[in-house]
This record gives C-alpha cells, sequence and structure tokens, in this order.
C-alpha cells in the first residue's frame, strides 16, 4: 500500500509538473494574442481606421442643374426641365423578361431596348437598377404608375433634362446638348469628374457649346456609405453643387420667330441688328431643326434627313456660310473711293455696259449701260461699270482696308459655332494661297463684290451697322450672364471714316429704296418714319459665257437651283434715325431685289414695330398679297408659341 | 487507483454536490457566453433574431447538460470512455457516406433533432479514452515504445477520419489535443523531439508535394496557406478575410467604435461575422478594451481548470481536466489567432461566443466532465 501510495504521488508530481508547462505554455501563447492585439488595435489603429472608412465611403457626384438661357425680354430659350426615365432592379423584378413583357404592353420599348437591358442586367449587381428607357412622357409615366403592382422592380426615376421650348427657333443660335462623347474627354483639360456621371449631358454646338463652362455649374458631392457589394446603406454627407450661370441673350423671340417663319422653307438667313450698339436682336437661318431632337438622342434615319437635304438644315448660314456679296460690297467700295478722296460726289463716269481691261471685257448687269452714272445713282441703281473704273483708281489695297473696317474678312466673336471670317482677298493673300500675280482684273471684280470677295450675313449686317451709326459697333449676343451684362455697349468708338463720306453713301441707299429708278424700289416702304435705305445684290455663282450674252443669258428660273444667283439685301431703318441694321441672303434666290430685299422689308418693319406692322406702311398695290402673307404667318406663328407654352 | 478506492465518503452526494461544482469556472463560462448573446444581438444589426435568441436557448441546452453531467459522478463517465471513443468514430465514419456537405466538406450529420458535428465529440471522445488509458497504465510503461502503439492509433483513427472529410483544421487539432494528453501522462521528451521534426518533415513535404501528382492536400487548401502568408497579394480572393479581419480590428483602436457602430461587421465586410470571425467584431465595436476582457476571461477559464486539475489526485480526473482545459484553449487561441493573421483560415469556432450548436454543446458537455470531475474528486487522506 505504501508502495502504491509513493508510486501515486511520483505520477501525480509527474502530472503537475507537466501540467504546469502546458500551464506555462498557454499563458505564452495568450500573452503573444495579447501583444498582436495591443499592435493592430493600439499601435496601428488610425492606419486600419484609414483603411475602414475607405472601404464603407463612397464619394458620388450629384449632377447640377444647368444654367438657363433667356432672350432679351426674359422669355425663356433653353430650360431644365424634369424628365423621367424608367428602371428596372433585377432582384425586386425576379423575371426580367417578364417583367418587360408586362412593361411593353403599357409603353412602347423597342426590340434593341430590350435586349440592352438584358445585357445589361446580367452584368450588373442585382440591386443597381438598369434604365429601360429615358425621356418618358406623362402619360406614359401615369400609366406605369397605375400599373405598378404588376411592376414588381420597375421604379420611375426623375432627372433634369434639357428642354429647347421654341423649338426651330434657335437651333442655330443655341445650339444643343447631348452626351458626353469620347471627343468631349479628350478634348482640351476636360478632366472634370462630372463628364464621367452617366447620362451627363455637355453642351455640342451654339451657346450651349460656347459657354459650357458658364452654364454647366459645379458638381455637388454627396457621402453614401455602401457595404462591401457597394450597395449604398444611407447618405453620410450631401453637399449640394452650384448651379450654372443663366445667361440672357439680345435676341428678341418674337422676332426670331417671325424670322423663322418668314424665311419659310427657302434657303436662306437673315441677321437684324442693333445698329448702335451691335446687339443682335435675331439671327436666323433656314430651314432649321429641332434641337430637342438631339437632347432626346436623334434617330437614324431623321439624322440622315437633315443631312442630306440640299438645304443644309444643320449649317447655321448666318455665320458659317460666307457668300460672294455682290453689289452690297459697292458700299465698301464707294466708301474707299471717298475716303481716298479719288472722286467726289458729283463725278461721273458713262457706263455703256462693258469695259475693257487687260484685253476682257467686264461687263454691267444692264444690258446697253446706264449712260452716265455719278456715285449716289451707281449705288442706287446698282451700276457695275462704275465701280469698274473706280475700283482700276482706288485699288485693291484701299478696297481691302475699308472692308475690314466695316467688319468684313474678321471673325466676330459671338457664342456660335464654326463662325467664319469671310474673305476680303489683297495681292499678297493671292500670292500666299493661289500662287498666282495679282491681277487687275482681280480688283475689277472684288469691286462689285464677286471673285475672290467672300462674307457671312452677320458681316454684311456690320457693314449696315457701322454704314448706320457710324460707329464701330461690334456684334453682341450675349446680354448679360447671371444678371451681369458683359459687354460695355455705352462707349463705343466713332469709326475711322469721314461722317459726310457716310452720308453720301447712306443717301445713295436711301435713292436705292425710294428712288424710283433704284433697285430697292419695288421693297419700299410709304410711311416716312420707317423707311429704309438698302443695297441689293445679286451674286453669281457661275461664269456667264460670251456666247449666253448673245443670245441672252439664261433665265435664272431656267437653272438648276445650285447654279442660280445668291439674292442678297443689306439695309437699316428708320433712315433719318436707324436703329436697326438688316442682312438677308437668299442662297440661289436669283436677283437680290426680288428674293432677299422684300424679306428685309418685312423683317424691318417687324423689328421696328415690335410685332405685325399695319398694312398702310406697304404701296397700296402690294397690301393685298401682304395681308395674305401676314395671316399666313401668324397662323404659324401661333401654332408655334402654343407648343413653346406647352413646353414652358 | 480504480474508483472502487475513492473514499466514497468523502465524496457529497444528492443536492449539496452542487456547492461542490467549480463556481468560479461556471461564472466565466457564463460571462463569456453573454459576451457571445451581446455580440451576435450587434450583428444582426441590434436585433434578437436570427442568432441571439436561438444561441440563448442553446445556451441553456448547454448549461442545464453541463450541470447534469457533473452531478453524475466521474467513475461512471470513465466506464463510458471506451464506448464514447467508439461511438464517436462510428459517427465520424457515418459522416464520411452520409454527411451533409458545406463549405467543400462533409461535416454534418443531421439526426432529425439535432445536426451533430461528430468531429467535435472526437476531440473530447478522444482526450476520455487517452485519459482511461493512461489511468490504467502503470507509470514506468508509460515511455515504452509497445505501450505507445495503442494511443497513437486512438489518436490516428479520428484524425484520418476527419481529414477525410475534409477538415484540415480540426484534424491536426485532434493530433494536438492527442499529442497533449500523451505529453501530460509523461511520455518522454524525446518522442515529442521526434515527432515535432517528423511533423515539420511532413508540413515540408505538403508544401513540396504541391502541383506534383502526389499532392497532399487540396488546392483550397494551398491557397489558404498561401493567403496566411501573404494576406495582401491577393485582397479581393482568398485574402480577402484575413485582410477585411484585420482592418476590422484595428480600427476598433482602444475602446472601439460602440456597440452596433462596427462599419466592418454591420456592412458586411467581414466573412463569416457571426460565427468564427466574431471575434473581430467584438474587437471592433469595443476595441482592444474589449478584446482583452475575453481573453482575459479564457484565461481565467484557463487557469482555475488547470487550478482544479492540479487539486485533483485523481489520475483519470486530472488526466481529463488538463484535455479539456487544452481542448478549450485550442478553439480559442486558434480562433483568435487566425482572425488576427497568426495563423490560417481555418474553420474554428470562438468557444461560447461563435453561433453554433454543435461546438457550444461539445464545449458544455466538456465541462459538465470537468465538473463531474471536480465534483467527485478524492477527498480527504491519500
Amino acid at each position: 500500500m505504501a508502495d502504491r501510495i509513493q508510486l501515486n504521488q511520483k505520477s501525480y508530481a509527474k502530472l503537475s509538473r507537466r501540467g504546469l508547462i502546458l500551464g506555462g505554455l498557454q499563458v505564452v501563447f495568450i500573452a503573444c494574442l495579447a501583444t498582436r492585439m495591443r499592435k493592430l488595435q493600439v499601435e496601428e489603429a488610425s492606419e486600419y481606421r484609414l483603411l475602414a472608412d475607405e472601404n464603407r465611403i463612397n464619394i458620388r457626384l450629384i449632377a447640377p442643374s444647368r444654367g438657363e438661357v433667356y432672350d432679351r425680354n426674359g422669355k425663356i430659350v433653353a430650360r431644365n426641365e424634369q424628365s423621367f426615365r424608367i428602371t428596372i432592379v433585377k432582384e425586386d423584378a425576379g423575371d426580367i423578361e417578364q417583367t418587360l413583357y408586362s412593361l411593353s404592353n403599357l409603353i412602347k420599348i423597342s426590340q434593341t431596348d430590350a435586349t440592352r437591358v438584358i445585357e445589361e442586367i446580367g452584368r450588373s449587381a442585382p440591386f443597381l437598377p438598369v434604365t429601360v428607357r429615358d425621356q418618358l412622357s406623362f402619360d406614359e409615366i401615369a400609366r406605369i404608375a397605375a400599373n405598378t403592382p404588376n411592376l414588381p422592380g420597375v421604379s420611375v426615376e426623375q432627372g433634369l433634362s434639357r428642354i429647347y421650348p421654341s423649338l426651330e427657333s434657335y437651333a442655330h443660335v443655341v445650339g444643343y446638348v447631348g452626351p458626353v462623347s469620347d471627343n468631349d474627354l479628350k478634348r482640351g483639360n476636360e478632366s472634370n469628374p462630372l463628364l464621367k456621371i452617366p447620362r451627363f449631358q455637355v453642351g455640342k454646338v451654339g451657346v450651349e457649346k460656347y459657354y459650357e463652362d458658364i452654364l454647366r455649374g459645379s458638381a455637388g458631392v454627396m457621402k453614401v456609405e455602401v457595404n462591401a457589394l457597394g450597395r449604398v446603406m444611407r447618405n453620410l454627407d450631401r453637399k449640394e453643387g452650384k448651379p450654372g450661370n443663366n445667361i440672357q441673350l439680345t435676341v428678341d423671340t418674337e422676332l426670331q420667330s417671325y424670322i423663322q417663319a418668314r424665311l419659310g422653307s427657302e434657303s436662306a438667313s437673315a441677321v437684324v441688328m442693333n445698329c448702335r450698339n451691335g446687339e443682335i436682336l435675331a439671327i436666323a437661318s433656314s430651314p432649321s431643326y429641332d434641337p430637342n431632337k438631339f437632347v432626346k438622342g436623334i434617330s437614324y434615319s431623321d439624322f440622315n434627313e437633315l443631312r442630306d437635304n440640299i438645304f443644309r438644315p444643320l449649317a447655321s448660314k448666318t455665320v458659317q456660310d460666307a457668300y460672294p456679296p455682290g453689289s452690297t460690297f459697292k458700299i465698301v467700295t464707294a466708301l474707299a473711293a471717298l475716303e481716298a478722296k479719288i472722286i467726289g460726289p458729283k463725278d461721273s463716269f458713262s457706263c455703256d455696259g462693258k469695259m475693257e481691261v487687260s484685253n476682257r471685257f467686264f461687263h454691267c448687269w444692264k444690258k446697253g449701260g446706264h449712260g452716265k452714272m455719278d456715285l449716289a445713282k451707281s449705288l442706287s441703281e446698282s451700276c457695275d461699270v462704275y465701280f469698274y473704273e473706280l475700283a482700276l483708281k482706288v485699288g485693291i489695297e484701299r478696297i481691302n482696308k475699308m472692308a475690314m473696317k466695316l467688319g468684313m474678312g474678321i471673325k466676330h466673336d459671338i457664342p456660335m459655332s464654326a463662325i467664319t471670317k469671310g474673305l476680303v482677298p489683297s495681292k499678297e493673300w493671292k500670292l500666299n494661297n493661289r500662287k498666282q500675280e495679282w491681277l487687275v482684273g482681280d480688283t475689277v471684280n472684288a469691286s462689285i463684290g464677286q471673285g475672290y470677295v467672300l462674307s457671312s450675313p452677320l458681316q454684311l449686317a456690320v457693314m449696315a451697322a457701322r454704314l448706320a451709326s457710324g460707329k464701330n459697333v461690334k456684334p453682341v449676343l450675349t446680354k448679360s450672364i447671371n444678371g451681369r451684362n458683359i459687354h460695355d455697349l455705352e462707349n463705343i468708338k466713332d469709326l475711322d471714316i469721314e461722317k459726310s463720306h457716310l452720308k453720301i453713301v447712306k443717301d445713295a441707299l436711301f435713292q436705292a429704296s425710294n428712288d424710283r429708278r433704284g433697285t430697292a424700289y419695288g421693297s419700299r416702304i410709304i410711311n416716312n418714319a420707317y423707311r429704309i435705305a438698302g443695297k441689293t445684290g445679286t451674286s453669281q455663282v457661275r461664269n456667264i459665257t460670251d456666247a449666253e450674252r448673245e443670245n441672252g443669258v439664261t433665265k435664272n428660273e431656267d437653272l438648276p437651283w445650285k447654279r442660280r444667283d445668291h439674292g442678297l439685301f443689306v439695309n437699316f431703318a428708320p433712315y433719318e434715325n436707324p436703329e436697326i441694321a438688316v442682312s438677308v441672303v437668299v442662297e440661289h434666290g436669283g436677283a437680290g431685289s426680288k428674293s432677299a430685299a422684300p424679306i428685309a422689308r418685312d423683317i424691318t418693319l417687324q423689328a421696328l414695330f415690335k410685332g405685325k406692322p399695319p398694312l398702310e406702311v406697304y404701296p397700296a398695290k402690294d397690301r393685298s398679297a401682304i395681308l395674305e402673307q401676314q395671316n399666313k404667318l401668324g397662323k404659324v406663328l401661333k401654332e408655334l408659341e402654343i407648343l413653346r407654352r406647352n413646353k414652358v | 487507483m480504480t474508483y472502487l478506492e475513492y473514499k466514497i465518503r468523502a465524496v457529497p452526494k444528492g443536492f449539496r454536490k452542487v456547492f461542490y461544482l467549480n463556481w468560479p469556472i461556471i461564472l466565466l463560462l457564463c460571462a463569456a457566453g453573454a459576451i457571445g448573446i451581446i455580440m451576435l444581438t450587434s450583428v444582426a444589426g441590434n436585433n434578437w433574431q436570427p442568432w441571439a435568441s436561438a444561441q440563448l436557448k442553446r445556451f441553456f441546452v448547454g448549461f442545464s447538460l453541463m450541470i447534469g453531467i457533473a452531478m453524475i459522478p466521474i467513475w461512471f463517465w470513465k466506464s463510458m470512455s471506451v464506448l464514447a471513443y467508439i461511438a464517436s468514430l462510428g459517427l465520424l465514419v457515418l459522416v464520411d457516406f452520409f454527411g451533409s456537405t458545406g463549405m467543400g466538406a462533409q461535416r454534418w450529420l443531421d439526426l432529425g433533432f439535432i445536426i451533430l458535428q461528430p468531429s467535435e465529440m472526437a476531440k473530447i471522445t478522444l482526450i476520455m479514452v487517452l485519459a482511461f488509458y493512461y489511468d490504467w497504465l502503470p507509470d514506468e510503461r508509460v515511455s515504452k515504445p509497445q505501450w505507445l502503439v495503442a494511443p497513437l492509433v486512438m489518436i490516428f483513427l479520428p484524425f484520418f477520419l476527419v481529414l477525410q472529410q475534409p477538415d484540415l483544421g480540426t484534424s491536426l487539432l485532434i493530433v494536438i489535443g492527442g499529442g497533449v494528453m500523451m505529453f501530460l501522462a509523461g511520455v518522454h521528451w524525446g518522442y515529442f523531439g521526434a515527432g515535432l521534426s517528423f511533423g515539420v518533415g511532413g508540413i515540408l513535404a505538403i508544401l513540396n508535394s504541391r502541383g506534383k501528382d502526389w499532392q497532399l492536400l487540396n488546392d483550397y487548401q494551398y491557397r489558404r496557406i498561401d493567403t496566411f502568408l501573404d494576406p495582401s497579394s491577393d485582397p479581393l480572393g482568398a485574402g480577402y478575410h484575413i485582410t477585411q479581419s484585420k482592418i476590422a480590428l484595428g480600427s476598433g483602436g482602444w475602446t472601439g467604435r460602440g456597440f452596433g457602430q462596427g462599419t466592418q461587421s454591420r456592412l458586411n465586410f467581414l466573412p463569416e461575422k457571426h460565427t468564427d470571425f466574431i471575434f473581430t467584431t467584438l474587437a471592433e465595436e469595443f476595441g482592444f478594451v474589449g478584446g482583452i476582457s475575453l481573453l482575459t476571461v479564457y484565461t481565467l477559464i484557463v487557469a482555475f481548470a488547470i487550478i482544479a486539475a492540479l487539486r485533483n489526485r485523481d489520475r483519470f480526473s486530472s488526466l481529463l481536466i488538463y484535455g479539456v482545459t487544452v481542448t478549450f484553449f485550442l478553439y480559442f487561441a486558434v480562433n483568435m489567432a487566425m482572425v488576427m493573421g497568426l495563423a490560417p483560415v481555418v474553420g474554428v469556432p470562438l468557444p461560447l461566443v461563435s453561433y453554433g450548436g454543435s461546438s457550444l454543446l461539445v464545449l458544455m458537455v466538456a465541462f459538465g466532465l470537468l465538473q463531474s470531475a471536480h465534483v467527485h474528486k478524492p477527498r480527504g487522506v491519500i
């Protein structure tokens, strides 16, 4: 027994020893754990806290609301509209195809939309909404809302989308916005993260593009807490962005719409300027297009139709097209000659229908000639030979300088797209660009606005405005940004041309419009307070052969459209106290006196009366035709106004 | 000393046994269980459902089981050792054939009323049978090679069966548990030196076998080893668990982010946040203070258990208590080491805290045995 007890004692001691060793090892291990815990939680805590925040906090941008565009009277030209889109969430919808099918019974869903949705849903996380259709009408929203119980996972989301209530009237001026393209991202220093917001839209042309930075505003930031799958759990912080600045244009919507309607389906353009300060009251190009279509995403067929139309609806002809100014350029030649003191108002030349310069005949438009012509008569009756004579004496340098002074050959900076510089040729220009010596014949051609001379309707209007006011007015399209005027329109310098010389030319233009023999007499205004002074122009786009001259020039109407003459007209009014300057160009419209001048008269009256002019200002024999036209346009404008109201 | 030699007279009888329970351990177990309930409420977004309430019920079941087992004399459990061991081996065989598959391994046996994880049971029954063996084996034979065969076979059988599931983590814990029992019984140091070098050789062999036609482990197990060695190498793939768990721990700081404020767990960055990784939530929300508190509770349980073992003159009881202690220690030590990035990710729950019935019940049974050994320990003079 004692042995056993001793044995037991021995084994007990050994067990206890080993037990203590084991306990010691455990304590060491526990100490290791505690040390590790201390290292992670105390020493490296801040580092891990940062990592945890990085894990959970996502920063999302909130698109700012784009600045609005108004006309000079505060009418809305471009604004933002609540737009509705429907989205579908996979995890709530369950059977996507079934849901899409029920949805397609309520609203139109194209096959491409349906396949895109199914594809997108397959790709993205099940809780992320996928857009089925954008820009839904109220009607469609209502139908979906009424059927919500049958459409699991379908929801209507709101956003802002751009809307242009005046439809076609402002397409070329304000342009439109569209989704960010690769080009937009590449261009310049556009690293703005806003551009990466899905569905974000940027200005593509016109004012929308020119003032993109001003209109855009700055993004708001939303901090959201997300879980491991990226699902938003809650909003932590929301800082609204700064909305874009509003822009007020100098354009008068009523006049702009009237002109758009008056130009009708002609391929034509017109500019109306305040001749005292350069404010553009209207700048219209016809035919036009509906910019809203581009915002929604224009269909291929619609776009192709616009692109392939020979009247080029997408082009803003007022600024991006340059035409030979034809006889309207005689204003430049006449002023150049007067300023050079080469002729006085009484000096005269004889026109016998043609003139020989370096073995080549230059013809007057009037077969047989005008006879004895002085400056005033030559302008009023638009004698060409008189200006050929002047050209030889004045020379191209002076003509070039005068043209520049009057705003030609210069790129005017207004917020529209693709503005042309036009062309006022010089000897150096021809040498550099055509690798040819300047010929006297070139000067002769230039003197009547043919040959190399090219100018845009905007430049023609600027010329008329500077002539009328004697001031160095520059075209202005932006009245104010966020209520602050950006142009100083009070202190405009006088033009560096002698007033008396301007007066001579202005009087001559008055004759052109009001003298029985003047080229624009047909488009006169009989009320003294509104009489206009204008200059017609008819610019050839083809050469007239000698054979043709013998057998009689082919009538414009008999030519294919593309080869007909352009009809131009520039004017200012009222003659006594000029307020506005107008230019009208009718592409391939034939003689300016017939095509452009009547339009210019109507526009002038519309602008001066700020609405429909009374019939009494028209010559008696025209009144019935005018009345008919006024009624027709009135109807069109009324419909347009109703559409506009609906959009505002 | 067999149970017939106990001084029966000195053993408390009937209701009085309650006073002889090791109350410090019971209270500490309850403390750990309470921490578990709190954490399960937190990870459910401050909700009693779905985990906390179920866990509380299981805790009560386990607790009653522990007290019940403690009331039955240890000599009864001693006599059941071999039977229990054989039964658990049988269950392991069954689970290999009929078990439910989860996480790429067959581990669970659905008995209808309870879902059983026999590998957990095997840890305890192995300890019982080894304690029984070494209680029976005279001291002088303990280190004799021929007497090492039986315990090695006893360890190898459950190890092999669990490895077949395959569950590398638990099978290694079984080996460690068995090895510790042999060590306690007094097997000569030399054998452990040899065993350890054999183990290291084995690990090297396992690592070398990768990609060869005699590859010893599954690919996913190799990936876990890779991940363990360098978690940042693949933070969104296999290393995700460890990386996120370290972030959660670290972001807790000194005092944590507050109850229910742990972003890592609440936003599901943490994997298995209510089971194996629940310690990270605790450490995130209650910080270093919270983590150390739980570790202290565990340490105290181990300490009181070792004291109980030292004071128990019955060899079987003493060995059993040590065994239970080591099993318990391995649970929390491996789990914590795993979430702190000190050990590879193996499926070991945090004892008494993690959600899950099997390990909780098995632990409570084990502590019941410990209590039984404590209540019925030889008192008086030996």
